[in-house]
């Protein structure tokens, strides 16, 4: 952003905000089970627009007691419906989601970026898209499931149980119902406790799309209902997207219950920049890669191992980069980058910024114009940061890149790799074998080579190691959700 | 008085327009019970020359596209032959004496396959193709591509409209382009999917139907240097050995006639493709 | 590829003598002493290399940005401001010079606040009649004035003779001409003759000495829808700044593709590039292709993302373009009287 006691400066652009009028909120938003929605009987909270501040509507919380109903929902619904219906006919009603979903796509961008923070022009053109073409994908997938790679006819678990994190709600909405649907099986999920909003507007389209009562119900609430869920007796699959602490929980919570598991959990990845990397794109990259949805990705590439005789080049070049970057109102279409989602995890970041500074790394912030109401974080560079330090370890989900260096294609291998996590990485290089070798070794189950948060529902997503198991995406994503011959497929 | 009907007009559908055939001529179609349906277009050698200029035109941007974005444009063909169903219906009991039921079922089922096939369309790369262990430092990948131009004697037998499906969607969904004789009896069904076709998000060429004589025509194709491949569903009546034979000359990949409509099969749309494997060294220094 | 000193590298059967090259004083001070074509082909081809996927996607992210209100307003002003009106047509004549050179003053005949153009933009033998028609508006545009431009050097094609060529540019500057837009040879860059190319530009350069010791302003025409790879742009791009460019422009105008964004922004970062090397400015010019206002914006919001605000003068940005200025009016009068406008309230030129 340029200093605003300068002559009026075209990068100041006006004001472009993206009208909030196409939305039709209520003022309370029920649990939706059964097709319907209904009052929750956990103590009701607010979702507020973390830009602001400003309370946006009173959202539902589900007690144990409506865990079990809306279970016995889904239970219902599979035994009787869905688990009945045939696959074209299941992929019918996908195909009339994505539809739907295209349909109202504007309203449901406008929803996400309000109860989010993220930018306008990110859940546009970004998650918004991801999630019609996510419904329309697995549509394609319900009536080909002998194609699956699972064997002849392979048969649906039952009752899904999806718990899934804030950062891309309604996107990860998709990743969970869209396969699970697909495969047969109906399904409770529970967004998070700060983004439920999105989720309430889904439920509405559902309706709109006919689906039959049960197959999908929604309920909210905090971490207390999550539990109830995923420990619920009567689910057989087990479905979460969050952080490494909260999957670790759950795994121990249903080891031995029979109920298939799948977690996408936190990551640090390594992002990869050689000397003969294409430099231009090499800083879009690594801006991209830490920056896009202000840093709060599983996948996000937060650490920049940089080749070490380019370091001061590259680090030069990412500062001026930085310059053009906007901060600010997330319904503002011209905003790059918006507001962290909430004060606990502003402060997060906060902490383990300071952390970094303590240990000796080098601080520097992009000169952004910090909004006095919300939760804000400026984009943060960290230079002279040693392996053992905790930014270089800890997942900070934040805008906040620790820069590393290495010498020799083997080394940047051993460092990227030593880490708990293994969900990405990324590879800048102009050179095809190195890219292609190196994709080899690194222990990371999305690699992106020059190129990073690159997402389609063609293409498997998920981690090695501490960054959880199975995939989501791709026929891959097919997996998690039907029994396979053979193995694992009883209580 | 009963209102005075306005009756439409059945013309050839290449490049997507709707040309009258380059040779003037028509052929009288009738229904069931030997009543004038139409005059339809009598497809020429010409003709089907130009069909295939045009789609092989179109075939560099169809198969540039994304599959997802193919797969969308198919699924709205669908939508589109929903809104349509009253009119398929009637022109199939027209022209096949089918009862209404039977007329209802076909159209039905056609929509149904039509949505079958737009769903591969972003996935049948995910199964007929895939990475392969080769022994030394290579990166191996093989990938099913769409062979290019398609040639196709429709079904000729009854079910026009299910029929035409069966073989236009498992061809184009992976990026081919296609030149179809129509079945000859009952030809109004081929006409009104080509109006579908026209209106809906499918860029001209990538279908181009030849109302007339598969006798006449499918020698033609069969023929044509400038034609990948030749589907002869429904030549089951036609010399189809000396199709085969003439289809030898310029290696064409061949599908060999079958009775009746073909089901839904990946099959049928991974024999219209070309497989390509790409190596790539791998190195570390 | 990358050859040792004092070894000659073979390609395509010729080997690369160590021919001296022109003198140009840019080239001496990044290349050192030895100028020649070996020690310019090791410096091009050490540049780093462009991933196209990326750079498209940096374009087009660049074209989301919205631009309303009075960002909007300051926008179309300033593109008028940085137009060079054209008419490169072989049945050009004097009249039609004339009625270019008034659209350039009066670009909207019922609204004076609308500025004038940077320049126009004729063919070298049309230089006279653009000269005769400004009067005493001919001169520099941060002085409110209108420059000439003139393309030469046997534009579009270049396929004539370097005397020709020279002869071309010295007939326009001696007919007035402000500023000569010249094309590179683009068979000699595919074929490698890195030397030629710069020898050519560096002799251009010379041409366009006045008698007083002042230079007409050289614009290197790269026609990048001929060089076709983005890594050969960026080549270019260097190659024609090192040989005493004052600005890269992108094409004729009359070879599709012309200009496109994500090539502007690659010529951008060149310049950015030399800028934070030398601390010397270099403008950049997109031909060809632009005709809405929407277009022009992203141009100048890439401008100012990529090498700075400071770039959106006459000096440093042109846009080549005929018809853009009348959607330009179009877009004002929108933003002027509340309405949308249409054809018959715009002339024609």
């Amino acid at each position: 952003m340029s200093d605003l006691s300068k002559t009026p400066s075209f990068l100041d652009y006006a004001p472009a905000p993206e009208s909030t009028s196409i939305l039709h909120l209520k003022k309370s938003y029920g649990l939706f089970i059964d097709g319907e929605f209904v009052k929750g009987h956990g103590a009701p909270f607010l979702t507020i627009s973390p830009s602001s501040e400003q309370k946006i509507a009173e959202i539902a919380n589900a007690n144990s007691r409506d865990v079990d109903v809306a279970v016995a929902a889904a239970r219902k619904a599979y035994d009787r419906t869905w688990s009945r219906m045939s696959g074209a006919d299941r992929g019918k009603y996908l195909f009339r989601i994505a539809r739907l979903v295209q349909e109202r796509a504007r309203e449901l961008a406008v929803a996400e970026s309000l109860d989010n923070g993220k930018p306008i022009k990110e859940s546009r053109d970004v998650d918004v898209p991801l999630v019609a073409a996510w419904f329309f994908y697995y549509a394609g997938w319900a009536d080909k499931l002998d194609y699956a790679g699972l064997g002849p006819n392979p048969k649906a678990l039952g009752v899904a149980a999806q718990v899934i994190p804030w950062n891309f709600p309604l996107l990860m909405l998709a990743w969970k119902v869209a396969p699970a649907l697909a495969a047969g099986n109906t399904v409770v999920i529970k967004p998070a406790e700060t983004t439920s909003l999105s989720a309430m507007i889904f439920a509405e389209i559902l309706q709109q799309a006919d689906l039959p009562a049960g197959v999908v119900n929604i309920i909210t609430g905090a971490g207390d209902t999550g539990e109830a869920l995923v420990n619920h007796p009567d689910v057989n699959k087990v479905a979460f997207t969050g952080s490494t602490a909260v999957g670790r929980a759950i795994a121990k919570s249903t080891a031995g219950s029979g109920k298939k598991l799948t977690l996408e959990l936190g990551g640090k990845a390594a992002n990869i920049v050689f000397d003969d990397a294409p430099i231009d794109q090499a800083i879009e990259g690594i801006v991209n890669g830490i920056f896009f949805n202000q840093g709060h990705v599983c996948c996000a590439g937060s650490r920049l191992l940089v080749q070490e005789n380019v370091h001061d080049e590259v680090v030069d070049r990412l500062k001026s980069r930085l310059g053009t970057l906007r901060l600010g109102d997330p319904l503002d279409k011209n905003t790059d980058i918006g507001a962290i989602n909430s004060r606990e995890q502003l402060d997060r970041v906060r902490e383990l910024s300071d952390i970094g500074e303590a240990e000796g790394a080098v601080r520097w912030s992009a000169p952004c114009v910090i909004p006095d109401k919300g939760f804000w974080f400026a984009p943060t560079i960290f230079t002279n940061v040693s392996t053992s330090s905790r930014i270089a370890r800890d997942e900070i989900f934040g805008p906040v890149l620790a820069v590393l260096t290495f010498r020799t294609p083997g080394e940047a291998i051993a460092k990227a790799n030593n880490t708990p996590y293994g969900l990405s990485a990324g590879i800048w290089s102009d050179k095809g074998s190195k890219i292609l070798a190196v994709a080899d070794k690194l222990r990371a189950g999305v690699i992106w080579a020059n190129t990073f948060n690159r997402f389609d529902p063609a293409s498997p997503f998920g981690g090695y190691k501490e960054s959880g198991f199975g995939r989501e995406g791709g026929r891959h994503g097919l997996a998690a959700y039907l029994e396979s011959a053979g193995w694992g497929s009883g209580k | 008085m009963t209102r005075l009907t306005v009756p439409k007009t059945y013309k050839l559908y290449i490049g997507g327009k709707f040309p009258r055939s380059e040779s003037g001529r028509t052929y009288e179609v009738v229904s069931k019970k030997g009543v004038f349906l139409a005059n339809v277009a009598l497809a020429s050698r010409k003709d089907a020359r130009d069909a295939v200029v045009a789609a092989r035109g179109a075939q560099p941007g169809w198969s540039a596209a994304t599959a997802y974005n193919r797969g969308q444009v198919l699924y709205r063909i669908a939508e589109l032959l929903e809104g349509r169903r009253e009119q398929f219906v009637e022109e199939l009991i027209a022209t096949e004496g089918a009862s209404k039921a039977v007329a209802a079922k076909q159209v039905d089922t056609a929509i149904d396959a039509w949505v079958w096939y737009a769903g591969w369309a972003d996935k049948y790369v995910q199964v007929a193709g895939n990475g392969n262990p080769v022994s030394g430092p290579y990166f191996n990948l093989s990938t099913p591509e769409p062979t290019g131009v398609v040639a196709i004697v429709a079904p000729q037998a009854s079910s026009s409209l299910l029929g035409l499906v069966s073989v236009i969607a498992p061809a184009i969904l992976s990026g081919n382009t296609v030149v179809v004789i129509a079945n000859h009896a009952a030809p109004l069904a081929a006409v009104s999917l080509a109006e579908v076709l026209a209106t809906s998000d499918v860029p001209g060429g990538v279908v181009n139907i030849l109302t007339g004589s598969p006798s006449e025509i499918a020698p033609w194709l069969a023929g044509h240097a400038d034609v990948n491949a030749i589907d002869l569903a429904g030549a089951e009546a036609l010399d189809w050995v000396d199709l085969m034979v003439t289809a030898a000359d310029t290696l064409k990949r061949v599908l060999p006639p079958e009775a009746g409509v073909p089901a839904p099969s990946l099959e049928r749309i991974v024999a219209l493709t070309e497989t390509k494997t790409v190596w790539h060294t791998k190195s570390l220094i | 590829m990358n050859a040792l000193p004092g070894i000659n590298v073979v390609t395509s059967g010729r080997a690369i003598v160590s021919t001296a090259l022109a003198p140009a004083e840019r080239a001496l001070g990044v290349l050192g002493g030895d100028l020649t074509e070996r020690s310019l082909r090791l410096h091009l081809e050490g540049l780093p290399g462009v991933d196209a996927v990326g750079l498209e996607e940096r374009a087009a992210a660049l074209g989301t940005r919205s631009i309303k209100t009075t960002s909007k307003a300051w926008a179309l002003n300033t593109i008028i401001r940085l137009i060079d009106l054209t008419t490169l047509e072989g049945a050009d004549t004097p009249g039609k010079v004339s009625s270019l050179v008034a659209k350039a003053l009066t670009p909207d005949p019922n609204d004076a606040s609308v500025p004038r153009v940077a320049a126009v933009c004729v063919y070298g033998d049309m230089v006279p009649a653009a000269v005769t028609a400004l009067g005493a508006a001919h001169g520099d545009p941060d002085a409110g004035l209108v420059s000439v431009a003139a393309v030469a050097t046997a534009f579009p094609s270049g396929r004539a003779s370097l005397r020709v060529k020279l002869a071309d540019t010295e007939d326009a500057v001696a007919a007035g001409a402000d500023e000569i837009d010249m094309v590179i040879d683009r068979g000699a860059f595919l074929a490698g003759n890195y030397g030629l190319v710069f020898d050519q530009i560096v002799a251009v350069k010379d041409s366009c000495r006045r008698a007083d010791g002042t230079f007409a302003h050289l614009k290197v025409i790269l026609e990048t829808g001929e060089l076709n790879t983005y890594d050969n742009v960026r080549k270019a791009s260097w190659l024609s700044i090192l040989a005493g460019g004052d600005f890269i422009k992108t094409s004729t105008g009359k070879v599709t593709p012309a200009a496109t964004l994500p090539v502007t922004l690659l010529m951008l970062e060149v310049v950015r590039d030399w800028y934070r090397l030398t601390g010397e400015r270099i403008g950049v010019k997109p031909a060809g292709g632009i005709r809405t206002s929407k277009d022009a914006i992203k141009y100048l919001v890439t401008v100012a993302e990529t090498v700075g605000e400071h770039w959106l003068q006459p000096h440093l940005f042109r846009f080549g373009a005929s018809s853009l200025l009348n959607d330009v009016l179009l877009q004002r009068q929108k933003l002027t009287t509340g309405r949308y406008s249409g054809p018959d309230y715009v002339t024609v030129d």
